[in-house]
């Protein structure tokens, strides 16, 4: 046997044997290191005659290789082996609980908000805003409210104190006063819809002091009743998210509009739930009409060349009647409880192209 | 306002059904509101004739009757004394449910003392139908067996409830209503004049009227020798079905023709008058009993009928006690008159009196309806009361208004997009009593007395529009602008939007609170002022608005605590008010934290603290575009916050932008919420606004091919030294190169000296162009040493 297939022997005999990472190193560095045997006899090779080195080179070459290779080979099996044995140790119970992450909510009226706003928006719709304190003059006078007029005692308005001479500040008691401050602000055409906290001297089962409502107001140069009702049945439609919405409109009293409108819909009791759409009863569910000549008037705008409708809607109601919340009262009382059952996911934002809910 | 069938018909021809009137309300604006049919629920109830009625056998006061009924003869017990043979009697078959004693009767015969019974004769007691409850209803004969006991006892006429809305006071008579409901259509309207009443003398009460503008007409004549005593069933029955108690004829009468004709009346005692009969504002120190017994202060502003004895009633409001007609009036004036709204409303609203008078006349009465109200009052005292009628004596005249209005009938087409024929359009404005003159396009009507709603052409139009129907009205879908849709919120609504999303998702739960809050929670917060003060709140504890959102957040923690909750973590995004002008109100974002420490099997963890809070209200600003290093923090500016736990965050020196950190203990104790408490609560309209850019390309990515060099470095400094002031003097020392420096540790105890602290902070530079060699990254070592130690006192830990 030459001293080439002894050193071979040996060496892979003892890559074979080693029993860990560093045995084998030790193994390495004995014959490949920079003193090994195959290192060195690797060396030989420079004293060697051309000839020599024809034939020794190959086999010499071939001879590292071969080691390098097994101890590559060997180096694997034992690193599978270590990881296998580290597993072994490296064990969680795995049905134990994570670290609590609270789960946050958004309120159903601010939601709902949001769905109207996407209705509205998809029909050209800007979202406007205005105070919740209020003078007399947008609240009710603006919106020929005539000072004294029974309509005025309807409100049950709150009023701050008076101040030399002026008529009391008040709490809005509808958002249609940002109907006039945007109509005394920008020219027509407008299409707005104002989502907005407002407020009455009232608090029963069905009422509460401060409520919510959403505005709109569209005026320009031809807008006439059908697209009032063209409108608002659009907009029933996508909210209740139902194909089908019988309504009617009805006539009734507001200030400000003239004709004036309140709309119904059909629904149906089933269980505890109510289903908006069809069914064998009506319910009203907003206030409408064509805005007042004297409105415009007061706003600045000729009512001669410009015309169109308003509407406004109790949200906190029609939140309730499209998620079935029984009651109107814990709306305002931030009940952990009632906020985890009937609030919205924080990223569930409503769109008509991607669902409202 | 409430109204029987039957009497509508007094005015209205029609052959329609209750269905088609109240369906035609609709359409007109009347909204239903009820619908009571009376004989509804005696449906199952039917005359029945007792044959014979023996003593019971077992039982003193119990009858057996024989009695023939719909469903053939049957045996009935009964303990009614009035029980007789050949009476005519209400039958009620097993099974059915009595309503004034609100249970069913057996489905099957049962046995009273041993003898069967299988129905029973009723009281009209106990069919919500009478009073009399000595014994069960003995009818006339004349009643067929198997009449429906509804029409035996004339309960057939339904009561229909509506709401009159403030524009109409015209519907809150029964002749108003028909004419509307003619003119849509549902018969023929019969006006029914009133003839006038002659009288026999001349009024013996003389009128004058002192204050024209406040009550410009009033006419009253005298009736003598009447004999006041109860109404005739007719009225009596009317009255009791829209729910007014009548009480003699006088009372009756005047309001019986309230109703009727919305035409309210009021009737003296005219042995009880004393001189002339005043219509005059009233004087200071003048006081007047009314009939309802209380008695008023009379202000200088009232409209009152006065004679020499005083003020004897407040015009349009109510009548006085000392002139009120009895069951012994025999001598009656009556008055008729027209009082001016607006005085009238506010006479009401300062004494507080609420009438059927008041709401009628607060609304608008027609003034030309004064003479033939009069006379209806008198025609009916004459035929029910007898006496002698004197002339009527009318003072003034209906005030003047300007009733002709010019109408341009396209805007009928212009306005509701529905097209009408003018021959139409001329029918049904007659209907409601429009004088029409037609000049082509334009027409000009006289709008009839009793309408005060009409002032122009758009008004015209709704009364063409709801007589026609809604439902006649074009449906078209909103066509879009021509420029197309804009972004539907602004901004700074975006940013709100985006604020709930981001408190939400780190686990805070929305709520909406009262924008108001008792004044001492206010005051505590930093407001209360009196300018925000509710003069007339909804409870005495909701009487201020709110500087803040937290003290609502915090009580509503505390109490969600008391029920059982474990961590509260509330917020919510909404307003605060800092005075009462349009511009005063922030929107801000609340978030407040009641901690329970966690238990975890990996070990506890550190409950939600004051740093906790920062971190939530960074992350947010953050979700906002607002990058931290635009802040500064500072002590706290409020009050209400822990002075040592708690910051404010400024935006340059002037600018506070939020607050963050723990809730001051004694604030919280005020608040009766058990601490610690933290939370913070950020102003959104004091951030600033990213500013719109031109286009919506990003810029282009500058990222360095070298790799970032990270050192540490521990500073020993006083430990009031703030660790803002370490980090901003470290990243000073060389801002080219220096790209963040973060705190890692802080550490008192062994090893530093007491009133001392060492803060740890890791610096990262990034090489820019080439790498670094050693000797420079130790230049800039001692820069930032020197820096630091320059700043704060600070000397390198060694």
């Amino acid at each position: 046997m030459s001293e080439i297939e002894t050193i071979e022997k040996e060496a892979l005999g003892a890559i074979e044997q080693a029993g860990d990472l560093a045995a084998l190193d030790a193994v390495r560095v004995a014959e490949l290191g920079k003193k090994g045997r195959v290192s060195c006899l690797m060396k030989t090779l420079g004293g060697m005659s051309p000839e020599e080195r024809q034939t020794m080179g190959p086999k010499l070459n071939g001879l590292r290789n071969r080691v390098q290779e097994a101890v590559e080979a060997r180096k694997a099996e034992l690193e599978e082996a270590e990881l296998e044995k580290r597993l072994q140790t490296e064990r969680i119970d795995m049905t134990l609980p994570p670290r609590a992450v609270p789960e946050g909510r958004l309120h159903p009226v601010m939601q709902v908000f949001e769905e109207m706003a996407a209705i509205f928006g998809d029909m050209g719709f800007t979202v406007a805003e205005g105070p919740d304190i209020e003078d007399d003059w947008h609240n009710f006078t603006a919106l020929n409210f005539p000072e004294g007029h029974p309509a005025r005692e309807t409100h049950d308005t709150f009023f701050f104190h008076p101040q030399q001479g002026a008529a009391p500040k008040v709490l809005r008691t509808h958002t249609s006063p940002v109907q006039v401050r945007v109509m005394e602000a920008q020219k027509p055409p407008i299409r707005i819809i104002v989502p907005g906290r407002v407020y009455r001297n009232d608090w029963d089962a069905t009422h509460t002091p401060m409520f919510h409502q959403v505005e709109g107001l569209v005026i320009d140069k031809n807008i006439h009743m059908g697209h009032l009702k063209g409108c608002l049945i659009d907009f029933v439609k996508e909210f209740f998210e139902v194909a089908n919405v019988e309504a009617r409109f009805r006539p009734h009293f507001f200030p400000f509009t003239e004709p004036s409108a309140e709309m119904d819909v059909k629904y149906r009791k089933v269980g505890e739930s109510i289903e908006i759409g069809e069914g064998d009863s009506w319910m009203e569910i907003l206030g409408s009409g064509m805005v007042h000549p004297n409105v415009l008037r007061n706003c600045g705008i000729d009512p001669d060349e410009y015309q169109g409708f308003a509407f406004g809607m109790g949200v906190d109601r029609l939140a309730m009647l499209k998620y079935g919340m029984p009651d109107l009262r814990p709306y305002f009382e931030a009940d952990a409880g009632w906020t985890r059952h009937y609030g919205f996911r924080p990223w569930l934002s409503p769109s008509v192209a991607g669902g409202l809910s | 306002m409430k109204f029987t069938l039957s009497w509508l018909q007094d005015y209205l021809a029609t052959k329609a059904s209750l269905d088609d009137i109240l369906a035609t309300m609709l359409k007109a604006g009347l909204e239903v509101e009820e619908v009571e049919d009376p004989g509804a629920k005696l449906a199952s109830f039917t005359v029945a004739k007792v044959k014979s009625a023996e003593p019971h056998p077992d039982a003193d006061r119990l009858r057996v009757c024989t009695v023939d009924t719909v469903d053939g003869e049957k045996q009935i017990v009964c303990g009614a004394p009035n029980a007789r043979a050949g009476m005519t009697a209400i039958y009620a078959p097993l099974g059915t449910w009595i309503p004034g004693l609100d249970f069913a009767l057996d489905k099957k015969p049962r046995k009273i003392r041993g003898v069967e019974s299988s129905g029973m004769l009723c009281s009209t007691k106990e069919l919500e139908a009478g009073d009399d409850h000595d014994g069960i209803a003995d009818l006339d004969g004349k009643w067929p067996l198997g009449t429906p006991a509804a029409e035996a006892l004339g309960l057939t006429d339904p009561v229909i409830d509506f709401e009159v809305t403030p524009n109409r006071p015209d519907w809150l008579g029964v002749q108003g209503i028909a004419r509307d409901l003619a003119a849509a259509g549902a018969g023929r309207f019969l006006d029914n004049p009133i003839k006038k009443v002659e009288g026999s003398y001349q009024c013996p009460v003389e009128i004058r009227l002192d204050a024209p503008d406040a009550c410009p007409i009033f006419a009253g004549a005298v009736v003598r020798g009447v004999k006041n005593g109860p109404s005739p069933d007719w009225l009596k029955e009317r009255l009791k079905a829209v729910g007014i108690t009548p009480r003699n004829l006088l009372v009756d009468l005047t309001n019986y023709i309230s109703q009727d004709r919305a035409r309210p009346l009021h009737a003296y005692d005219a042995a009880k008058l004393t001189g002339t009969v005043h219509a005059r504002l009233g004087h200071e120190g003048e006081s007047f009993e009314a009939i309802d017994g209380k008695t008023y202060a009379v202000g200088e502003d009232m409209c009152v009928i006065a004679d020499d004895s005083g003020v004897i009633g407040l015009g349009g409001v109510m009548g006085g006690q000392s002139t009120a007609v009895s069951d012994e009036t025999t001598d009656v004036f009556i008055e008729s008159a027209w009082f001016d709204p607006l005085r009238t409303a506010r006479t009401g609203r300062t004494t507080g009196i609420i009438s059927d008078a008041r709401y009628r006349y607060e609304r608008g009465v027609d003034p030309e309806s004064c003479v033939e109200g009069l006379n209806f009052a008198l025609a009916i005292i004459r035929e029910y009361g007898g006496g002698e009628v004197s002339a009527a004596n009318i003072a003034g005249s209906p005030p003047k208004r300007d009733m002709r209005i010019s109408f341009d009938r396209r805007d009928v087409a212009r306005l509701t997009g529905l097209e009408v024929k003018p021959a139409d359009l001329k029918k049904m404005l007659k209907e409601l009593g429009f004088v029409i003159e037609d000049a082509g396009e334009a027409w000009y009507l006289t709008v009839p007395s009793w309408r005060f709603d009409i002032e122009q052409s758009a008004d015209i139009v709704e009364e063409i529009a709801r007589l026609v129907g809604y439902d006649k009205l074009p449906t078209t879908s909103l066509p879009m602008p021509p420029e197309g849709r804009k972004v539907m919120v602004t901004p700074a609504q975006a940013r709100l939007r985006t604020a709930r999303r981001v408190m939400a998702s780190r686990g805070f739960l929305e709520t909406v609170t009262w924008s108001f809050m008792p004044k001492a929670h206010a005051e505590m917060f930093g407001g209360g002022s009196e300018a925000l003060t509710i003069a007339n709140p909804v409870a005495s504890e909701l009487n201020q608005m709110r500087p803040s959102i937290l003290p609502n957040l915090a009580v509503a923690a505390q109490k969600g605590f008391d029920r059982g909750e474990r961590e509260m973590r509330l917020f919510e995004a909404g307003p605060v008010y800092i005075g009462d002008g349009p511009k005063d109100q922030r929107n801000v974002v609340a978030a407040l934290v009641r901690p329970v420490a966690e238990r975890h099997w990996s070990g506890n963890v550190a409950p939600y603290d004051a740093t906790a809070a920062k971190r939530d209200l960074f992350a947010l600003l953050a979700e906002l575009d607002q990058p931290p290093e635009r802040f500064q923090v500072d002590a706290p500016r409020q009050p209400h916050w822990h002075p040592g736990q708690a910051a404010c965050l400024k935006l340059g020196p002037k600018v506070t932008v939020a607050h963050f950190g723990a809730l001051h203990p004694r604030v919280l104790k005020a608040l009766d919420v058990d601490g610690p408490v933290y939370g913070f609560e950020l102003n959104l309209n004091a951030l600033p606004m990213m500013k719109a850019r031109a286009t919506k390309t990003r810029p282009v990515l500058k990222r360095s091919d070298l790799t970032p060099i990270r050192r540490d470095f521990a500073f020993v400094v006083d430990e009031g030294v703030a660790a803002a002031d370490i980090v901003r003097h470290a990243a000073s020392a060389e801002k080219k190169l220096i790209t963040g420096v973060q705190v890692f540790d802080v550490y008192q105890g062994t090893g530093i000296e007491p009133g001392k602290k060492s803060v740890a902070i890791e610096v990262t530079i990034q090489p820019e162009g080439e790498t670094l060699k050693d000797k420079d990254i130790e230049a800039i070592g001692e820069k930032i040493v020197a820096s630091v130690a320059k700043g704060t006192d600070g000397v390198l830990r060694g």
